[in-house]
Formats: C-alpha cells, structure tokens, sequence
C-alpha cells in the first residue's frame, strides 16, 4: 500500500489527455465535469487503437493469415486483462456494442429460455414470475427489464428510494420473495454517485434462488471492483466511461450461468454447426458475440484498464472521494442551491447533482459552458430517480482522476455566476 | 460575450413574465408535449373559431428559453387566422434550424427574433421549438375534430 496510498499526481496525469488542455467557447480552459457521461482518453489508449489498426488490422476469430492471428491474440488478449481487472475469468467476459447492449443480452436471453431446451430451465419467466429493479436505475437496467415483463407475464417489482436518495432496505423480504427470479441493481448510481450495498441484496437474491445483475457501469471506472467477490450473477459496464473507447462494453456472467444461458442476438462466428433445418452454438463467450466484432476498441479498452491498474483504483477512488467532499461543501454553501440525494459522501462515488432555485438546470447548464465547465443537465437517464426526488431535472457535476480541487472551486464560483446572470442571487 | 447573444433582455423579460400562461378554458384541443432528454414538458390548448386563433393557453415545466418561446408563441398567433400562425411558425422554425444563418423578419416574428442566437447552440433548438410543436398538434387536432 505505500505507493498506491500515495495522492495521484495529477498534474502529471493531466499530460496524458490531450483534450484537457484545450479551451472552449472563446478561449475559456475547458473544466471537464462529465465524465459520468463519457471520459477522456489517454494517449497511452489512443496509441493502442492506433498501433493494433497500424500493424495487426484484420478480422478475428476467422482467417489464417498472420494478422488474423495476430489481431485475435490481442483481442482475446484485452479479454484476458479487463477479466483480472474486473476480477473474473478470461471466459466469463463478452464483449457487447455498450452497457445497455448487456443488459439486453440477459434480458431477451431470459426472454428467450421457455423454447431454449432443458439447461435454460432456471432463466424461463413465467407469468407471475417477479422482476426486482430499483428506483434509482438508470433507463438502461430498467426499461428491458419492463420489456422482457410485458412478453413472459412476469410482473416487475421495485425498491424505492429514501428522502435522501438511498435504497429503502427496510423490508428486503417484501420486495425480494421466493417468486422473485431476477434482481437487477446499480452498484453505484449514475446520478447521485451513490454505492449500494451489493452484499446484502445478493445475499437476500441467493435465498431465494434468484439471480442478480449489476449495472456496473459507474462502479468499475472509479474504484476496486471483483466480481467474483461480490458473488454477482451478472454485471455489465460500458468502455467509454473507464478512459476506454465507445462502441465497446462489457458483460460479465458467471461461467455456469453463460454456459446455460441462450443467446440473444444469432448469425455468423457465434455458432458450432449450420445446417439448413437448424443450428447449435458455440459456448461462451463466442455465443454472445455474433457477427464480426469490434477490434482496436477491444485493444483500447485493454489499454485503458492497464492505465487503470498502474494509477491504482483505490488512489482513483479516494482522489474522486476528496473532489466529492469539496464539491458538496462548495455548494451546500451557496444560498439557493439544492443538492439531490445525500448531502454527505459516505458510501458516494465522484456525482454530485443539483439543482438552483429560480434556474432551470439547462440555463444553468449554459452559463457553466459559457464559463468553460461541462456538466450534464437534464435527467441524466434516470427519469424515476428525479421524480423521487422531487427534481424535474438537475445539474450533475462527476469526477474522475484527472480533475482537480481548482476544478471544483471553478464550479461553484459559476453556480454563483448563473444565479447572478439569472437575477437570483 | 456569448451568453448575453443567446439570453436576449427580451427572453428574460419573457421568462420572468410569461405572456398568456396558465390553462383556460373554452378551448378546442389540447396537446402534451416533452423533451426526452431534459424532461421539460408543456400543456398548450387552443381554442380556434371561424378559423381565427381566439386563445393559446399553456402550463409546463422547462427551462427559459422554452418558457420564454412559448409565450412569445401567444404574442404571436393568438387572434391571427390559423393560416397566418402557421406562417409565423414556419418562420420561428426557420430561424431555429438556421444554425444563426438566417436573418429574422421582425414584421413576421416580433420578439420571435430575439430567439436568433438560440439557434447557434443545437442542442438548446428543441428547447425553443416545444411550445410551437405543441401549437401545431393542438391546433391539427382541433381541425381533425372539427
């Protein structure tokens, strides 16, 4: 621990994301606070995509030339990396357009169970079969779910939220019962950075039979996360928001669970033996990635997690956790300002969401651009979260490691400049 | 500076006070309009006769330039015959989609072309363009009661 304890040096880290450096609406520095959004990449990330599309370019798994050989390796070799980072086994990983696509992938395999064959048995819904979520989902763990409900009969339930934006886990027994087949949950949430006790809703899933999923999207980018520790079922994170490229996401599914799971989407490289009447497949993960699948992104993604893993997760976190105090202490002293969900950041990742009293999240959204800054504003994806909290919509300010303390005071000082520029200060 | 294009005194005046808010009735037809992305929404109701708009009622939720851009709407249309509205709409939406090139006619859009240096930041045109949306619903559904 003595060198991972030590505070990230993030000037020089800053060095590393040519975007950072670059100023915005007429020559503004550029204060980047979404990265709950999407993050910025490294050149060390750039580099990979650049040096696999320069030297190994050609299609994987299929071909025996020497670039396909080379471009599988470091395909499945990215595989083999995000799978230690992540704490789970080289096969347990598939690799997906995004996170949504995940979630989806469980859904409509479970969706697609009933006419699988016997090893699918534990994933058929059927009608009156219960779908535990949450209130503070983000749209992408949530709307398959009430999809996939609607076309088995299955009914979805929910937990709902305390008034300050954390799972009500009063009556776990009420919500989870031995009808429930699946719980699907965020590890940390998107809006308001808050970190769900994973333990307790596994633990209350396993008595019962049911199998978990976490969205893992806002949890993997910013701290330690082991899968195989969490005893999760399945777990589904996205490239963009962990400095990897788009267009790449992960699924992660214990080994027994994807060797009885159907698959969802069907066609070439996914696929054991064609034959005009019918067809078999592959076992995981080539199952769950049909069609030619993405390459330099595989390669970048596998950057990104190395870059990671150097600059240390628990220094990432404990960075992200400090810019996360100042922000709240920032603006809970601003006069006008309410801050959604906890006012504290125990058990809080790097999102702080708020809202200006007599300002519209949009034109404060505005007057921060103006300044430089870049926020998310709107629903940021979880329309259910903000109606429990009583916010039509909100400011969310995230964190990751390249920001810094100066940043946060830049994003108070323009909450007070919205207020004045709106007349509300 | 840029904000100060965007944010025009007369949208500010329009927003802290908006022209004809609130919902009325007589009115012919209503219609319920949001932005998916932000979650800002409005109601707008209209109530037409002989082909003349007689009223534009309207509550919602959203940010100052929807607000303001809808009660620059009621300014607009209301006691004017529908195919002028329309006109003055095509004229809003042009402007809007214009990305800052195309130059307003004050005599068509009134206070409508403060809303000029919207048009410069794409992702705030659906803001600007929910209350009209709204109009052109109402209003086709009170054609196709009629």
């Amino acid at each position: 621990m003595t060198t991972t304890a030590a505070p990230l040096d993030v000037t020089a880290l800053r060095a590393d994301f040519p975007i950072l450096s670059r100023t915005v609406r007429d020559g503004k520095r550029l204060v980047y606070l979404d990265s709950g959004a999407t993050s910025q990449r490294p050149t060390q990330v750039l580099d990979a995509e650049k040096a696999f599309l320069q030297t190994a370019n050609a299609a994987v798994h299929r071909g025996a030339h020497q670039l396909a050989e080379e471009a599988t390796d470091a395909y499945e070799g990215a595989r083999q990396r995000i799978a230690d980072f992540v704490g789970a086994d080289f096969g347990e990983l598939v690799f997906t357009k995004n996170a949504t696509e995940g979630f989806n992938l469980v859904a409509y395999a479970m969706g697609n169970a009933a006419t699988a064959g016997p090893e699918a048995a534990r994933f058929v819904l059927n009608p009156g079969d219960e779908i535990v979520v949450t209130e503070m989902e983000h749209h992408a763990n949530l709307v398959p779910w009430q999809q996939v409900a609607q076309r088995t009969g299955a009914v979805l339930k929910w937990f709902k939220l305390t008034p300050d934006g954390r799972l009500d886990l009063s009556d776990v027994d009420s919500v989870i019962t031995p009808r429930t087949k699946v719980v699907a949950f965020t590890h940390q949430s998107n809006v308001t950075g808050v970190i769900n006790p994973v333990d307790v809703l596994v633990a209350a899933a396993q008595k019962v039979g049911a199998l978990t999923v976490l969205d893992a999207c806002q949890s993997v980018p910013h701290g330690p996360v082991n899968f195989h520790e969490l005893g999760i079922d399945f777990a589904s994170f996205s490239g963009h928001k962990m400095l990897g490229p788009s267009g790449i996401g992960v699924l992660y599914g214990r080994r027994e669970l994807l060797e009885a799971l159907p698959p969802f989407i069907t066609g070439g490289s996914m696929i054991e033996l064609v034959k005009m009447e019918g067809s078999t497949f592959a076992p995981p993960p080539q199952r769950f990635e049909a069609g030619s699948p993405m390459t330099s992104q595989a390669v970048g993604l596998g950057a990104a997690v190395d870059y990671l893993s150097v600059v240390g997760m628990e220094r990432i976190h404990a960075h992200e956790h400090a810019l996360t105090v100042a922000a709240l202490e920032g603006l809970s002293g601003i006069k006008g300002v309410r801050l959604i969900g906890p006012s504290d950041a125990v058990d809080r990742g790097g999102a702080v969401p708020f809202e200006i009293e007599g300002v519209h999240p949009h034109d404060a959204g505005q007057v921060l651009d103006s300044l430089g800054i870049a926020v998310r504003v709107g629903h940021h994806c979880a329309w259910p979260l903000h109606r429990c909290l009583n916010a039509q919509s909100s400011v969310r300010a995230t964190f990751y490691l390249y920001n810094t303390l100066d940043e946060v005071d830049a994003l108070v000082d323009g909450v007070r400049e919205a207020q004045k520029f709106f007349g509300v200060a | 500076m840029q904000l100060q294009q965007m944010y025009q005194e007369i949208i500010l005046d329009h927003y802290k006070n908006p022209h004809g808010r609130g919902l009325r009735s007589p009115y012919d037809a209503e219609s319920f309009q949001v932005n998916p992305t932000c979650g800002d929404e409005v109601t707008l109701r209209v109530h037409v006769v002989d082909d003349v708009v007689q009223d534009v009622s309207y509550d919602g939720q959203g940010c100052s330039i929807s607000q303001a851009s809808t009660s620059v709407l009621t300014d607009l249309v209301v006691g004017k015959p529908v195919g002028e509205a329309f006109k003055k709409m095509d004229a809003f939406v042009e402007l809007m989609q214009g990305r800052g090139q195309v130059e307003p006619d004050e005599d068509v859009l009134e206070d409508g072309i403060a809303f000029a240096g919207v048009a410069k930041y794409p992702a705030r045109v659906k803001c600007a363009l929910l209350g009209w949306m709204a109009f052109k619903d109402a209003v086709a559904r009170s054609q196709g009661a009629a």
